[in-house]
């Protein structure tokens, strides 16, 4: 039966808890069957909700159009309101940087929010790994011809991390890798993909640690690949691997 | 024009149409650039555009004709959130749903919850970011994405039914 957490399982999916409760849920989530299986139903909702909503693109025309009917309005501004137009560029170049920081921030996000579907989903799958190997040398070249890069795995005996396996995983349409790793208890998502211009347009830090839904989330870029490290590991534990990883690459 | 898609998007999601939505986002940026000394840097400016976007969909004949159809349950209930929901497992209908049904479902939800879904779900606008969008409190917001997400399933079992019997 639901239990007081039910009703808090939109906000938290949705990211709208405090930090308290999100970590409260999270460890709520870890121990109650019946609310981690309806957030899941939940999360694959919301996912399929953001898919099917990205429907409509406006025309060539259309975007032509409203650029003109935007810069001629400038022009307008420019040659009749002088005095208002000398305030405007400041308020111009305010929103502008208002907008940029946001979208920014929008796209990383937005990257970031699908990294967590691929997460959870896949540790919800009764097969969350296409190769189940430990092998570091069995799991790199199953990815030989299924992505247009490579990349380098540590060696881990005596780490306190285990290599679980790997699979192809896609993120806006780029195909990359998903290694998944145990520490202790916890599983380590890593995902490779390249630093295409879309993906770096959310990050233009090279480096970045932060929550996402309450996971503990790290990123950087090697080589002109783009790194994303998930877990509900300590922050400790994901830094570990990180460093590995890091290290295996440089 | 960084929003200028997104923007797009969500006027034909409101419209249901090509035409409809080019006028809606034509008429928003000249409302935006008219009024842009109203804008207050270091506000949102998403919410602010998404505003006027809003408005002036619910000034048009198809808004008007949206906003006659008027919820049957009160809207500022919390205990609706906090409701248990006899949850149809999603699991399940999304396994079998393709992204086309979810659409057509989404088409079915009532405008004033399709809205909020397109902006919390889509658009990842926070509830508060929302209240400012739809100038109503977060409670409102709450209680409409209970309700929206509510219909979806609805709409989505039913469109699997259909499927099903066709």
């Amino acid at each position: 039966m639901p239990d007081a957490w039910q009703p808090k399982i939109d906000p938290y999916l949705d990211s709208e808890l405090s930090a308290d409760e999100m970590r409260g849920m999270d460890a709520h989530l870890r121990e109650c069957p019946s609310c981690a299986s309806d957030a899941l139903r939940r999360l694959q909702l919301k996912r399929a909700t953001r898919l099917a909503g990205q429907r409509y693109a406006p025309s060539a025309q259309f975007r032509s159009r409203i650029e003109k009917q935007v810069a001629k309005k400038s022009h307008a501004v420019r040659r009749w309101a002088w005095v208002p137009a000398l305030v405007a560029p400041v308020l111009l170049l305010a929103a502008v940087v208002t907008v940029g920081r946001w979208y920014e921030s929008y796209r990383s996000q937005q990257v970031l929010a699908e990294l967590a579907d691929l997460h959870v989903a896949d540790l919800a799958s009764p097969t969350p790994v296409d190769v189940v190997s430990s092998d570091r040398h069995t799991v790199k070249p199953w990815f030989q011809g299924k992505l247009p890069f490579t990349f380098d795995l540590p060696e881990l005996t005596g780490t306190g991390y285990t290599l679980v396996g790997g699979r192809v995983a896609y993120l806006q349409h780029e195909p990359g890798a998903h290694l998944l790793f145990d520490v202790r208890a916890h599983h380590i998502s890593v995902f490779i993909f390249r630093d295409t211009p879309d993906i770096e347009r959310g990050f233009p830090a090279r480096d970045s640690r932060g929550r996402v839904l309450s996971f503990n989330v790290e990123s950087w870029t090697h080589g002109g690949l783009r790194y994303f490290a998930f877990s509900d590991a300590n922050p400790e534990a994901v830094e570990g691997l990180c460093s590995l990883l890091k290290q295996a690459g440089a | 024009m960084p929003l200028f898609d997104s923007l797009y998007n969500f006027a034909h999601w409101l419209t249901q149409n090509r035409d409809e939505a080019e006028d809606l986002v034509q008429e928003t940026y000249a409302k935006a650039l008219k009024g842009f000394g109203t804008f207050q840097p270091g506000t949102n400016f998403r919410a602010w555009i998404y505003r006027i976007l809003r408005n002036t969909f619910l000034t048009s004949r198809t808004g008007l004709a949206a906003s006659r159809t008027v919820p049957l349950e009160p809207e500022d209930d919390q205990e609706q959130t906090l409701a248990v929901s006899t949850e149809t497992p999603e699991s399940i209908l999304l396994r079998e749903a393709g992204q086309q049904q979810v659409q057509a479902a989404l088409e079915r939800v009532p405008v004033i919850y399709r809205e909020v879904l397109l902006l919390c779900d889509v658009e990842e606008m926070s509830y508060q970011e929302i209240a400012d969008t739809l100038a109503v409190p977060i409670g409102t917001v709450m209680s409409r994405l209970y309700r929206a997400r509510k219909a979806l399933r609805a709409a989505l079992a039913g469109k699997m039914r259909e499927a099903r019997h066709a």
